[in-house]
């Protein structure tokens, strides 16, 4: 019997079929070899899982979570202990901080970010998008980067445990400010004590204040020479107290202006400023018995703008020649541009202001200079009122205590003894 | 009543701004900011009364030809070029290459700095009188005045180059600013912070009345 012969190969089907497998043994050992060579070529580019699996970033830990004290609430504050890898030139490069409310307690969201590698162990974060009615979770979470390049670099996110349920509130006081509260109640017991003082008819001294005492014969020399007396209440509005000195003070120069004849003039930069003088003057020779010697247009508006409202009134000054020139409120850079125009006419010059900057150029342009309490004094010291000298008097024990604290703190401090400065610290 | 609603709300306003500092609870948390909006809208109100006021005044003195009418026409003349400018350009009037922006750039700007350089001459001539040594005291602040404004200076160093680093005139100098000055200076501080508050509490209390016309 002849064997099956396949016509192509012209070949039995036995040694065909032996041919067929030792060809699928040698291509099936090619490919399982080449599939191996690429298997081992991929593994070769990739991150390694070792890598991944090493980098196990510890979180932040102890993360609280809290009301913010001393505010009007909307605010809480979250407190964490750093991560272990948060070390000088550690890994973690930022915290974020994650907030989920009541309503879906698992679904948080990033409310902010606080960059890592502080040299203190505590980090806080004030989110201040709270709302007071609601109730919030809290977690934070460890950050950094792996790997080198842009196919590699992924983030490494470690989160902390979740504290809460918190809310924020509004508070009634501001504890941080409580030296402040304990000093203006002592200063206000202080002053209102030397007022009642005063009202029951005890003597209080007041010390000499030349400025002050000047103001009669200012006046006067105005009305011997026959000229004008400018009153210059500063260039800021009604809303600053040193303005509310000045106007203050011009109602005694005015009574005084009333009483001598003399024309008082009211160069103002602020409108709300000239509605005030104007009531103020009016009022003043009223009391001085002289209601029709006082004229609207003595006081009068000038400009808001600074520079525009010194070169109005050194023109006026230079045309003019007041014989006496008053300079009492807050005034800026244009204070020695006035006075050294009054000074260059020969007019006797009072200034008064609590701006420490331009007290040096008063003291050299004027004839007198009241110094910054001075110009808060003058109306007690010119009405001789006795409720306005008692507040003075008030005033004066209150530096002598802070002059005492000085002191105290001066030898506590150089001593180490106590951190007795911390008492003033100030809270803005 | 004249007097007593203007002392109510000096009063009741002046409590409420010290109130504010410390309790930071709404609507004490808000007053601050809504006193200082009231405060605005009445200050924009009242630019009218000034700028009518100066119009009144100029006008008068103008029409009597009283001394130095002159300058009144000026004051006029200008009050009216930059509103009726202002009003033809409309919402824009701050814009560039308005003639707003022309006047402001190219009169006011430059009038403004003049009046500020002025200052540099005033404080040469003030400096002068008050340097000059009539006294101990007078020769102190000469003295200080003297080596501040060396050291201050490139050649003050100079001068003293011999000297080590922290000896040198600069270094003198900044002591000075740094101690004496600024104790004193911080002294004066203290007294006005304390004058503010006996000041306040007076208008507060309505001891004070004179602001308001009188007593």
């Amino acid at each position: 019997m002849n064997p099956i012969r396949i016509s192509l190969l012209n070949l039995p089907l036995s040694r065909c079929l032996v041919r067929i497998a030792i060809f699928s043994i040698f291509f099936g050992l090619l490919s399982v070899i080449s599939i191996s060579a690429q298997q081992s070529a991929d593994t070769a580019n990739a991150v390694p899982d070792s890598q991944l699996v090493e980098f196990a970033l510890s979180p932040p830990f102890e993360v609280s979570a809290k009301d913010t004290p001393n505010d009007g609430g909307g605010s809480i504050t979250v407190i964490w202990q750093r991560s272990a890898d948060d070390l000088p030139n550690g890994i973690v490069t930022e915290y974020r901080v994650m907030r989920s409310n009541a309503d879906q307690p698992e679904v948080f969201a990033e409310v902010g970010d606080v960059a890592a590698g502080e040299t203190k162990p505590t980090y806080r974060y004030h989110d201040g998008n709270a709302s007071d009615d609601e109730q919030y979770y809290y977690k934070v979470a460890a950050v950094t980067i792996s790997g080198d390049d842009a196919e590699t670099t992924q983030e490494v996110v470690a989160e902390s445990d979740v504290t809460g349920p918190v809310s924020s509130s509004a508070q009634w006081f501001d504890w941080r400010r409580i030296n402040a509260f304990v000093g203006v109640l002592l200063l206000c017991g202080f002053i209102m004590f030397y007022i009642n003082r005063a009202k029951a008819g005890k003597k209080i001294f007041i010390r000499k204040i030349a400025g002050l005492d000047a103001v009669d014969e200012a006046v006067g020399r105005a009305t011997e020479m026959g000229k004008k007396i400018f009153y210059i209440p500063g260039t800021q509005d009604m809303d600053n107290v040193q303005t509310i000195a000045g106007v203050t003070i011009l109602g005694r120069v005015a009574e005084k202006a009333a009483q001598y004849d003399t024309w008082l003039e009211v160069p103002v930069s602020r409108s709300l400023v000239m509605v005030t003088a104007k009531e103020v003057v009016k009022e003043a020779y009223a009391k001085a018995g002289r209601p029709d010697a006082f004229h609207e247009d003595q006081v009068h508006y000038l400009t808001d703008d600074q520079f525009g409202y010194a070169a109005g009134i050194d023109g006026m000054v230079v045309r003019e020649k007041p014989a006496t020139i008053f300079y009492m409120g807050a005034f800026y850079a244009e204070s020695l541009i006035l006075a050294e125009t009054g000074n260059s006419i020969g007019a006797i010059q009072i200034a008064g202001t609590g701006m420490p900057s331009q007290l040096p150029f008063f003291v050299a342009a004027c004839d007198y200079t009241l110094i910054g309490e001075e110009l808060f004094a003058a109306s007690a010291y010119l009405s001789r009122e006795p409720k306005l000298i008692g507040s003075l008097k008030g005033q004066d024990v209150g530096k002598g205590l802070i002059l005492a604290a000085i002191l105290l703190g001066i030898l506590l401090e150089t001593f180490n003894v106590w951190n007795f400065s911390s008492l003033f610290s100030v809270i803005n | 009543m004249r007097r007593e609603i203007p002392l109510a709300i000096t009063g009741i306003v002046g409590v409420v701004f010290v109130v504010q500092y410390f309790i930071p609870h709404f609507p004490f948390s808000r007053m601050n900011d809504w006193f200082s909006d009231w405060f605005s809208i009445v200050q924009a109100c009242a630019i009218w009364l000034g700028a009518l006021n100066l119009l009144k005044i100029s006008a008068q003195k103008i029409a009597a030809r009283k001394s130095d009418w002159i300058y009144s026409i000026v004051i006029v003349a200008c009050f009216f070029l930059i509103v009726i400018i202002g009003f033809i350009e409309g919402e824009s009037f701050r814009g560039q290459g308005t003639a707003f922006s022309w006047l402001y750039d190219y009169v006011y700007t430059p009038l403004s700095a003049t009046m500020f350089a002025i200052l540099a001459f005033f404080v040469a001539s003030a400096s002068y009188r008050a340097f000059r040594a009539r006294n101990f005291e007078a020769t102190l602040l000469l003295g200080a005045a003297f080596f501040v404004m060396l050291g201050r200076v490139p050649v003050g160093d100079m001068l003293t180059a011999f000297l080590p680093d922290g000896y040198r005139l600069s270094a003198l100098a900044s002591w000075v600013m740094n101690f004496p000055q600024a104790a004193g200076q911080r002294a004066i501080m203290i007294g006005i912070a304390l004058g503010i508050v006996s000041t306040s509490l007076r208008i507060i209390l309505g001891i004070e009345r004179s602001h308001l016309g009188g007593e």
